[in-house]
């Protein structure tokens, strides 16, 4: 066996072994740990939107948060309708739907509508290179809050919109964190295909050839208005997608729901995990999820600290992976199965 | 427009625009000083000049009388800010511009809890040395402290610009920014003049932090808001224009105000949308703002 065809056995392991634990999580473990695990999957979408834009495509964004946000409103907006709104005490736009729409239809109109957004704003970011466009991100996830609290018409303002919790369909016997779980978790798989085809084959080698070199990739027919603004578009359709799931999850949305932290640690986590890396993309959802937990309650040691430990703890450990292993966790997993891959194709 | 205009009313709105924009422009000056020389944003200047107004509260809350207070702080805020280059930033400094910029907003995530975390997430009340009065000039109010905070920020931007234009180090910091490789033929130590280039900036940046906090009130996140606007008078001016920068800052500090007061749409709620708006225009129409230099690229 060649050793290209090793690696690609073993990532086909890894990957069914991958499906099988997420398949059978939620036989083993609490319901509320089984929550910890929905926003992981979250998580995993909204990184591998960034990914897609910042690794592949060397834009930086440091405003996905608010992607998300305009995906969460989407949602809420959708799954409330007027009548919603009204039960809610809020009044609301005209231009909002009269009847509210089942939950899991509003995840994939969510994604179109904040792809769309994305896209729309890509434009103006063509204009702008590295700095600047982290720069404008983060200037959008700062406004985010107060411009949701403005037009409280459409996002009820900074009181928020309570959501119902969603039932499962078909007439499916399970409870709602349950499906919530296999929900998220569907759509991470189906993104993650998605995501993998497009950034294997020729889109993702037009990203790739723009973001090591924008004149070579000009010289070699390459348009870097179509290709960025493309990335701008599906990356923000996934932070829309993951925005929807974790508004239905959290059934809670207002303007504080997706702040500036959450548009920076995402950026922080994508780092973590590895840059232009899809397997790296679930290491940053896992550190994304449970480092700030268990910063603050260390599992073994018997100390407890305040709920700032976890910022410092993710921005010491963003630092030494800038310093000592750029490639993220994914880069020293590639290091680490090198010698097994060797080893595997030298014995047969 | 809801009310008469007034030209009291107006003028008032412009001397504390001018005020706010002092704030802006000292914090924008600091950006640029590191932009001029490393090509990079530094994301945590917001979070380094929070951090130093707190040293600066911890002082004054153990009675330390202010004035000393400010310029102990300022001392720490040098020396934090020589460290942060030569511990952080030049190990990575032949890296990708992304690697810094990560490094920085790795800095900003960590600074931002260690804030919290030392001093507690509570709002607390800053002192000003300048009474909370007015003084009337022809029919103008003016805020004292408004022309305090004018006259420290813009009194030590003129400090700065007397030591670049007129001490040897001065110049020796202007070569580094204008063309490194040269300067070190020349035998300038590049790697000092970075470092020194961001203890000025943390100097910068804890002024503006002192000058806001009466104002905005100390809290961890105080400086995240002020940031932007500064992000947006840097642009505003060109950022790698230091004179841009303090005329950027002021102009946005007068036109955010006035907008404010005087537009109904914009209101309070959406001063920052302004500048975000203002920055995204600028990067657009005119990447190199007002003042900036127009960069080539070669293929």
């Amino acid at each position: 066996m060649t050793r290209r065809w090793v690696a690609r056995a073993l990532t086909a392991l890894v990957l069914a072994g991958a499906v099988v634990l997420i398949a059978f999580l939620p036989r083993v473990t609490s319901e509320f740990r089984l929550g910890e695990f929905t926003y992981v999957a979250i998580y995993f979408i909204a990184l591998l939107g960034l990914n897609i834009l910042t690794g592949y495509n060397g834009q930086i964004s440091l405003g996905h948060a608010a992607f998300m946000a305009v995906g969460g409103y989407t949602a809420a907006v959708l799954i409330l309708g007027q009548e919603g709104f009204k039960l809610l005490g809020q009044q609301p736009s005209d231009i909002i739907p009269k009847h509210g729409m089942t939950p899991i239809w509003t995840i994939p109109v969510a994604g179109v509508v904040t792809g769309v957004i994305g896209y729309l704003f890509g434009l103006p970011a063509l204009r702008l290179a590295g700095v600047s466009l982290a720069l404008a991100t983060f200037a959008v996830a700062v406004s985010m809050p107060s411009i949701a609290k403005r037009f409280e018409h459409l996002t009820g303002g900074g009181g928020g919109l309570s959501l119902p919790l969603p039932k499962a369909p078909f007439g499916w016997d399970i409870s709602p964190p349950h499906w919530l779980y296999y929900e998220a978790w569907g759509a991470a798989g189906i993104l993650f295909v998605v995501a993998w085809l497009l950034v294997r084959g020729r889109v993702g080698r037009a990203w790739r050839s723009i973001r090591d070199g924008e004149v070579a990739a000009v010289s070699s027919g390459v348009s870097p208005a179509v290709y960025k603004t493309l990335a701008f578009g599906i990356s923000s359709a996934y932070a829309g997608v993951a925005g929807a799931l974790f508004a239905i999850q959290n059934a809670y949305i207002n303007p504080d729901t997706f702040p500036l932290t959450l548009s920076i640690l995402l950026l922080a986590s994508a780092v973590i995990g590895g840059l232009s890396s899809l397997s790296g993309v679930i290491v940053g959802a896992l550190v994304l999820e449970f480092l700030p937990i268990y910063a603050q309650d260390p599992p073994v040691l018997d100390v407890s600290f305040a709920k700032q430990a976890a910022p410092v703890v993710f921005g010491v450990v963003l630092m030494l992976i800038v310093y000592l292993m750029p490639g993220g966790a994914a880069g020293l997993l590639r290091r680490l199965t090198r010698p097994i891959v060797a080893a595997v194709s030298r014995r047969s | 427009m809801p009310l008469a205009f007034i030209w009291s009313d107006f003028a008032q709105q412009v001397t504390s625009g001018l005020a706010a924009g002092a704030i802006y422009a000292s914090l924008a000056l600091a950006l640029v000083l590191i932009y001029q020389t490393t090509n990079v944003v530094n994301f945590a200047q917001g979070e380094m000049a929070t951090f130093t107004t707190f040293i600066a509260w911890m002082f004054m809350d153990h009675g330390m009388p202010y004035w000393p207070a400010f310029v102990l702080t300022l001392l720490i805020a040098f020396a934090g800010g020589v460290g942060v280059e030569r511990v952080l930033i030049r190990p990575i400094e032949h890296r990708p511009e992304i690697v810094i910029v990560i490094m920085t907003i790795g800095l900003l995530i960590a600074l931002n809890g260690l804030t919290g975390w030392i001093w507690g997430p509570e709002v607390k009340a800053f002192d000003s040395p300048f009474p909370n009065r007015s003084v009337i000039v022809g029919n103008v109010a003016i805020s004292v402290r408004d022309i305090g905070t004018f006259c420290v920020c813009l009194g030590v931007v003129v400090l700065l610009w007397l030591f670049f234009r007129f001490t040897t180090l001065g110049l020796a910091m202007r070569a580094v920014a204008f063309n490194p490789d040269a300067s070190r033929l020349m035998g300038v130590r590049v790697g000092w003049m970075l470092a020194l280039g961001w203890g000025f900036a943390a100097v910068l940046g804890a002024i503006a932090g002192m000058m806001a906090a009466p104002t905005v009130f100390l809290d961890p996140d105080m400086m995240i808001v002020v940031l932007i606007y500064a992000f947006a008078a840097a642009v505003l001016g060109g950022i790698d224009s230091p004179i841009g920068a303090v005329v950027g800052g002021l102009l946005l500090g007068v036109v955010i105000n006035l907008l404010g007061a005087y537009v109904n749409f914009v209101g309070n709620e959406l001063r920052l949308p302004t500048a975000l708006a203002v920055l995204l225009l600028v990067l657009v129409i005119r990447p190199t703002g007002l003042f900036g230099r127009r960069v080539v690229r070669r293929v």
